[in-house]
């Protein structure tokens, strides 16, 4: 069986799974929508000020509950042993390591994506910039995923492994953070987005391109 | 064939063995023997290649395995202390999946057909979190049997087995080797199979 046979096959499993454990997938996405229903509450219901902080509130949102679902990328597969079957198959760790930080995208930032236009009219957010609040998930969801997939690899089988990777990740969210927020912003003021959009871009082929090698050295070191 | 020169382990501080040396050949069985705490398991992983040795070097047909990762580990099986089985999916989908991971393509019959054969037709499609502990490792067992892999590295296979699953283990360890095959495992039961005298390796410190 070659690369792409692989990758699906593993796609397939991670998504069987994940339907057989619907919850999961559910309880981040009900987290997303709660954190970034609070804000509203504590700030008060002024519109401009919530139009002016939507997109940034949003993206925030996103990024601690891409944190929440990280535990699941590994862990279960550590502890009953499928992670340790899956080191010693002969295909090359980078190919199921790529299948699986993209599982978790589908199941963890694409319902985001999905629900991110609902909040953005709860903020009051423009058509335009509901339009660029998208487009900069879904070039910034598989960033969190792929850079999520060091921290989750790292800490595996560690105790308060979930603390430690939110001090261990979210200091790397930061550039996507910026980039996302900034072209909801951009839409927003007229500045335009395209240069926020492309950076965020460039991060996502940089992160395509250089995470899988770095989750394969975690995973080595973490289960030695 | 396997080839272990000069091996120590060292966890933490403390040496769990060192200047071990074996060879394994086909049709062989070694049985790896120690107290509990001797270092069974890191010598098993470290056989694997899960784990480095702290010294000495692993053979796989006189080629190191680190070196000739791909190739050793399309015909190396490990049997773990964990069963490696998903408890959301059924015994079949559990046995599916991890083969077609390993690059292995099987036919539904030849997945019913292992999963009968260690005595688990009854409960082919239920979710492997219904099951007994025993019979999860007899979904991992099936797991051996479907990959025919050339070397079993099994850890503490006959732990939590019944009587007729115990012979049938032995069994199906004894067919392997008569078809050239060759196994290393840890246990502390007797093992009695017919025809083959196993070598065996204490772990000292």
């Amino acid at each position: 069986m070659n690369t792409l046979q692989i990758v699906l096959v593993l796609l397939r499993r991670e998504l069987t799974l994940a339907m057989r454990r619907r919850g999961d997938v559910l309880t981040v996405l009900f987290f997303f929508v709660i954190v970034a229903s609070l804000f509203p509450l504590g700030v008060g219901p002024d519109p401009k000020l919530l139009r002016l902080m939507g997109g940034g509130v949003v993206w925030v949102a996103a990024l601690l509950a891409a944190m929440l679902s990280l535990g699941r990328m590994f862990a279960s597969d550590y502890a009953d042993g499928t992670l340790e079957q899956m080191v010693l198959t002969p295909t090359p760790p980078v190919v199921w390591i790529t299948g699986k930080m993209l599982a978790h995208w589908l199941v963890s930032g694409v319902p985001l994506i999905l629900v991110a236009p609902v909040l953005g009219v709860q903020f009051g957010l423009s058509s335009e910039a509901l339009g660029v609040l998208v487009f900069s998930l879904l070039l910034g969801t598989p960033v969190l995923s792929l850079i999520g997939a060091i921290g989750a690899a790292l800490t595996l089988g560690l105790r308060g492994g979930g603390v430690l990777v939110s001090l261990l990740v979210l200091p790397l969210y930061i550039p996507v953070l910026i980039f996302g927020a900034g072209a909801v912003d951009g839409a927003m003021s007229g500045l335009g987005s395209e240069a926020h959009l492309s950076l965020l871009g460039g991060i996502l082929i940089l992160a395509f391109m250089l995470t899988p090698w770095a989750v394969s050295a975690a995973l080595r070191i973490s289960m030695e | 064939m396997l080839e272990g020169k000069d091996l120590a382990c060292v966890r933490g501080e403390r040496t769990l063995f060192s200047h071990l040396n074996f060879t394994l050949n086909e049709g062989e069985l070694l049985l790896v023997q120690g107290a509990n705490g001797s270092g069974k398991t890191s010598l098993l992983r470290m056989l694997c290649g899960l784990l480095m040795p702290e010294f000495g070097e692993i053979l796989w047909r006189g080629e190191e395995i680190g070196a000739a990762r791909e190739t050793y580990h399309a015909e190396m099986a490990y049997f773990g202390h964990a069963p490696a089985v998903k408890e959301d999916l059924s015994a079949s989908e559990n046995l599916d999946f991890s083969c077609r991971l390993a690059g292995i393509l099987v036919g539904s019959d030849e997945v019913n057909g292992a999963l009968g054969h260690l005595g688990l037709g009854h409960c082919l499609n239920l979710p492997t979190k219904s099951l007994s502990q025993g019979q999860r490792r007899r979904v991992a067992l099936a797991r051996l049997m479907l990959v025919k892999a050339k070397l079993w590295i099994l850890d503490e296979p006959l732990t939590a087995l019944d009587q007729a699953a115990l012979q049938l283990v032995q069994t199906l360890i004894g067919e392997h080797l008569r078809q050239g095959g060759m196994a290393l495992m840890t246990t502390h039961q007797p093992v009695m199979i017919t025809g083959i005298v196993p070598k065996t390796l204490q772990l000292t410190p």
